[in-house]
């Protein structure tokens, strides 16, 4: 960890006024991590939490949104999020652990960065971490790389579990900036790599996450947030999936689906998503979305088990939503 | 109220909780002396090569940085390689840090930055500017094997193997064979305390050293050596440990700068190393085993073949006992095997929690299981058909072998023989069910040892030896060895470890610990009862019951005081008035519990080991492949249990370890740079709670005043032997499918 000042904004106003070479700090989860490792080296660190950011509320159409500020944890237990979302409260259950939730928080999950081993090591070339060096995942110890939207200059997943949620709900970002507000949809929020994979998603300079919107949408029981990883907790994924469907008589009416752990970004295709609408939930229906989703999939050394496991995970997921029985993310057993 | 003595065998729960839970326990790191300077640690980005440069401009000009230390400045330390040489005895050249511009492996120290904090510290490393010369290297296991090598000079502990019969024939007429190559990935230590050294400057020039080791005699022993010390110059302290699985057996590069920097500056020093760091020095060695067996169709062995590779680096040659566990262990009148070192440009592998056994006990005991299964026999029967009351590879008896009673009793509690043979037979809903068993074996060892007692005027008695609690229960079983030895209460005894200036211990590891220091405490105790006994009986001043219990020989001492055997219980007299007759303030012996005539010529004539049946319960998904442990059961026979429920905790501990090598824990090696590449604890998964089940541990009764004094075999290591194995079995159980690498992960 550099030297940096750092100030405690109260306004947002102030807080987008900054020089070069800043980050923001929101729960500090992953970035605190990567400047002890040196990962990060901002000069500046301007905190964002003296904002009143952390609102969950609902919106006039009936959706929900959900503060940038508020705590993954908070998120995830608020009786609105619970009862209406349960998608994205299984979601972040998924991830992380309890002490992190309860410091990390939407906004921060919607930025953080990759887990990829060699980002991580600042004595390793590492294009998103050092333009220009080069990647040292392609050809190295890869087996929690990307297989989806890769590039020669970057295989390195997008690590969230909560945002392959927002993904498949097709949530909106809202952002404040200098040039004013906007909103994006989460879909298009993050980048692929391409030939910047510095640049992981499409924030600019002074730009904050202020709030997501959740659209209208409900489910009932037709969901599920499944996660493929190491160890039972406590581990990013190697698969998730994050499906819901909107059932109508034994027919999927509309299809929302995302995958995490496979993709530089939260992978989503909305041809697999139309496939599925119309339809009779059937295994071969199932394989159909998966061999759509997982097309242009590109191995490298050690990750074709994703690959191997990507389609049984996808089928298991649409069972799932199909059946109405979601995942539990405290009883491990998969049904 | 009366508070009695303690026994061996009683549950007793930590004597040192308290203190470790509430932060009154100190480690290595914590101690904080006045003026202290940090040490932060800069590690060699290449695996092989030289330093070319050293720009440390940016680094000094980090305020608070006092110096930075490198091979160009540091103080002369000893000028043979021989001095640095640790009593863990590694043949080869011993790594010397900050000895010259070489570099011999990725993570290798080339600075220490010391500043006045340890932020400073830390942002000098990242602004130092190193330059280096690449030269080739290999870090790939695969591309090692073909160097390997047998090591003109082996480890002391080395216990070559004995072929019998002739392994290559009757394999070749065996009607029934398998072979295959096992191999196991390295794993990495990780205690939950990472390395730390706090040296503090003593106002007399000497340095205590507050160092994490598994003993501080040996570190003592090696910074004199060393660094050019005097004995007395140097005091080594490590009353806490914070886990260590082996990774405090040599004294660790950390120890060694952090001195080396105290005496350069003449000022207290501290360096810790980070969870990072904790990836640039020990590891498990990776290892392959290729196994042959051959048996006739009822099962009956006829030969087993076993050569095994372990990696080691290019300039020490460390050794495991590998390969020789199956030849120990089974029947079989034809069997062979090879063991060889692969040699690789990392840091030195290094002994971890069961070495050689937990990596050839488990993958040879997959491979029976194979050989059962090709003979269509249960994997338990198999066991017991091929069983061996004798140490089948040195033909020599046993002090003792309860492993038939163990498989018995722990098949009985798992359920076993409920057990349908063919895999793939157990399912509920979208999960296989498995059941796969193994057993275990470990040495049973026991070194000298000394320790002090000595009673005080308070009544109290105080226990010194220089052994190390890596948090195994060391403390709370010696006090109730002492309270039973001696005859006195828990709550009036003192219990003093970990410092290199108490009475000799070895390196704690190996499982030797309980059975070496608890005989030390045992004869100490009986010995200063026997003192006392003498000096009251001379005092002249006493009761006319004493004066007669003494002379007759029946006079105890119970609880705290001395009274007649049996008789009133208000005749009897506290050991403060006991010790204020003799007119002394203290009374004190040291004993040093040794093997004697008849231990000696025993260990000549008798092997000596731990052993267990384990028992497991799996869960697959078909479709997923996803394995989970549902149930273990594993029944040890590790004759004398001095504490049920520290000895199960150890156990269990190893088996929660031995969970990780079946199914999560492997340090990737990118060998492109010959860096294990997934140095953290977000990357390096070791089991979460959710991985791990309820885990039931039993204790065979199993008596054997032969194996050492107290007939104590010891629980450190056993838990690991065998468990990974059950796991994998289990594996082939439910799903039919082999698995001959560990760990088993998703996608496999």
């Amino acid at each position: 960890m550099r030297q940096f000042s750092y100030s405690r904004p109260d306004t947002l106003d102030a807080a987008q006024r900054i020089p070069e070479h800043t980050r923001y700090l929101a729960g500090g989860t992953n970035l605190i991590d990567l400047m002890k490792s040196d990962v990060e080296r901002p000069k500046h660190v301007v905190d964002l939490n003296a904002l009143s950011m952390s609102q969950i509320e609902e919106r006039p159409d009936g959706g929900l949104r959900i503060g940038a500020l508020a705590t993954n944890a908070d998120t995830a237990a608020h009786p609105l999020v619970t009862e209406r979302y349960p998608l994205l409260a299984s979601a972040i259950l998924a991830g992380a652990s309890p002490q992190i939730r309860n410091r990390a928080t939407n906004g921060g999950n919607l930025n953080q960065r990759t887990r990829c081993h060699y980002f991580y090591d600042p004595d390793m070339a590492c294009n998103k971490r050092s333009p220009g060096t080069g990647c040292s995942a392609k050809g190295g110890r890869n087996r929690i790389m990307a297989i989806l939207g890769t590039s020669e200059a970057c295989i390195a997943t997008f690590p969230s579990d909560m945002c392959v949620a927002l993904a498949a709900m097709n949530a909106t970002v809202n952002l404040t900036g200098p040039e004013g507000e906007r909103s994006v949809p989460l879909r298009d929020y993050h980048r692929l790599p391409e030939n910047t994979p510095w640049q992981d998603n499409i924030l600019r300079a002074g730009e904050i996450v202020t709030s997501i919107d959740l659209p209208p949408l409900s489910f009932g029981p037709h969901h599920t947030y499944l996660k493929i990883r190491d160890r039972l907790s406590f581990a990013f994924a190697i698969v998730s999936v994050a499906a819901g469907l909107q059932m109508e008589n034994n027919t999927i009416r509309k299809a929302c689906i995302a995958m995490g752990g496979v993709g530089t970004k939260p992978w989503c295709v909305p041809e697999a998503e139309a496939l599925l609408e119309g339809k009779t939930p059937s295994p071969s229906l199932f394989r159909d979305a998966a061999d759509c989703l997982l097309q242009g999939a590109v191995t490298d050394r050690d990750n074709a088990a994703k690959l191997k496991l990507a389609p049984r995970v996808i089928i298991r997921a649409l069972s799932q939503a199909a059946a109405g029985t979601p995942q539990s993310q405290t009883q491990k057993t998969i049904f | 109220m009366t508070l009695h003595s303690a026994k061996i065998g009683q549950p007793v729960s930590r004597i040192d909780g308290i203190a470790k839970v509430t932060g009154q326990a100190r480690y290595a790191a914590e101690p904080h002396p006045a003026g202290m300077l940090y040490g932060f640690i800069v590690n060699s980005p290449i695996a092989r090569g030289r330093i070319e440069a050293i720009r440390d401009e940016a680094a000094r000009a980090v305020p608070g940085v006092v110096e930075v230390m490198t091979h160009l400045n540091r103080p002369h330390s000893a000028l043979f390689e021989k001095s640095y040489m640790d009593g863990l005895g590694v043949p080869g050249s011993p790594y010397r840090p900050l000895h010259d511009a070489e570099i011999s492996f990725n993570g290798q120290p080339v600075a220490v930055v010391l500043a006045e904090t340890f932020e400073a510290a830390r942002e000098a490393a990242m602004r130092l500017e190193v330059d280096y010369e690449r030269w080739p290297h290999n870090a790939d296991f695969e591309a090692s094997l073909h160097q390997k090598y047998m090591p003109g000079k082996t480890r002391s502990n080395y216990v070559p193997p004995k072929s019998r019969g002739n392994a290559a024939e009757a394999y070749a007429l065996s009607p029934i064979k398998i072979e295959g190559r096992y191999h196991l990935a390295p794993e990495h230590h990780n205690p939950m305390e990472m390395h730390a050294t706090t040296v503090i400057v003593e106002e007399d020039g000497t340095f205590t050293v507050w160092d994490k080791t598994q003993g501080p005699q040996a570190v003592q022993a090696y910074l004199t050596s060393a660094l050019s010390l005097s004995k007395d110059q140097v005091r080594v302290r490590n009353p806490y440990v914070g886990g260590a699985f082996g990774s405090g057996l040599r004294a660790q590069h950390n120890v060694f700068l952090a001195v080396l920097a105290a005496k350069m500056l003449n000022r207290s020093v501290r360096v810790t190393l980070t969870r990072q760091q904790m990836f640039t020095h020990v590891f498990r060695p990776e290892a392959v085993m290729d196994i042959a067996l051959g048996a006739q169709p009822d099962g009956t062995l006829q030969s087993m073949i076993v050569n095994g590779v372990t990696d080691t680096s290019r300039f020490e040659h460390n050794m495991e006992n590998l390969v020789i566990w199956g030849l120990i262990n089974y029947k079989c009148p034809n069997a062979t095997a090879d063991y060889k070192v692969a040699p690789r440009d990392t840091y030195t592998s290094s002994d971890m929690r069961a070495p050689g056994a937990a990596t050839g006990v488990n993958l040879f005991e997959m491979a029976i299981d194979e050989m059962a299964y090709a003979c269509n026999m249960d994997p338990l029967d198999f066991r017991l058909h091929n069983y061996s009351d004798i140490d089948a590879m040195h033909d020599m008896p046993l002090t003792s072998k309860a492993l038939k009673e163990a498989m018995h009793e722990g098949a009985e509690r798992f359920g076993w023989q409920n057990r349908p043979m063919a895999p793939q037979s157990m399912r509920d809903g979208k999960d296989l069910i498995g059941w796969g068993m193994a057993t275990g074996i470990w040495d049973a060892m026991f070194s000298p040892t000394s320790a002090r007692a000595t009673l005080t005027a308070d009544g109290r008695l105080h226990i010194a030896t220089a052994a190390s609690d890596i948090g195994t229960g060391t403390y709370t079983i010696l006090a109730q060895t002492a309270s039973e030895a001696f005859g006195i209460p828990m709550e009036m005894i003192d219990i003093e470890l970990g410092d290199s200036t108490l009475p000799e211990c070895p390196t704690e590891g190996g499982s030797w610990t309980a059975a070496s220091a608890g005989a030390a405490v045992w004869l100490a105790c009986q010995s200063l009862r026997e003192k006392l006994f003498k000096a009251v009986g001379k005092s002249g001043n006493i009761s006319a019951w004493l004066t007669e219990g003494l002379s007759n020989n029946t006079t105890v001492l119970k609880d705290g005081f001395l009274q007649d055997k049996g008789a009133d219980e208000n005749l009897r007299l506290s050991l403060s008035e006991a010790l204020s007759l003799t007119g002394q303030d203290r009374l004190e012996v040291e004993e040093t519990a040794k093997p004697g005539l008849r231990g000696t010529i025993s260990q000549m004539r008798k092997a000596r080991f731990t052993h267990s049946a384990v028992f497991c319960e799996v869960r697959v998904d078909e479709e997923l492949g996803i394995v989970r442990v549902t149930r273990l059961v594993n029944a040890v026979a590790a004759g004398r249990i001095m504490n049920p429920k520290t000895a199960a905790s150890q156990v269990r501990g190893a088996m929660v370890m031995a969970t990780g090598m079946a199914l999560h824990e492997e340090s990737l090696m990118d060998e492109r740079v010959g860096r294990f590449m997934n140095h953290n604890f977000s990357e390096y998964h070791i089991p979460a709670h959710a991985d791990i089940p309820d885990m039931d541990v039993l204790f065979i009764a199993e008596e054997d005043p032969e194996v050492s004094p107290l007939g104590i075999k010891g629980v450190g290591e056993i838990g690991m032997c065998g468990t990974a194995a059950a796991i994998a079995n289990a594996v082939f159980h439910a799903t039919g499918q082999r698995h001959r690498n560990l760990p088993i992960t998703p996608g496999d």
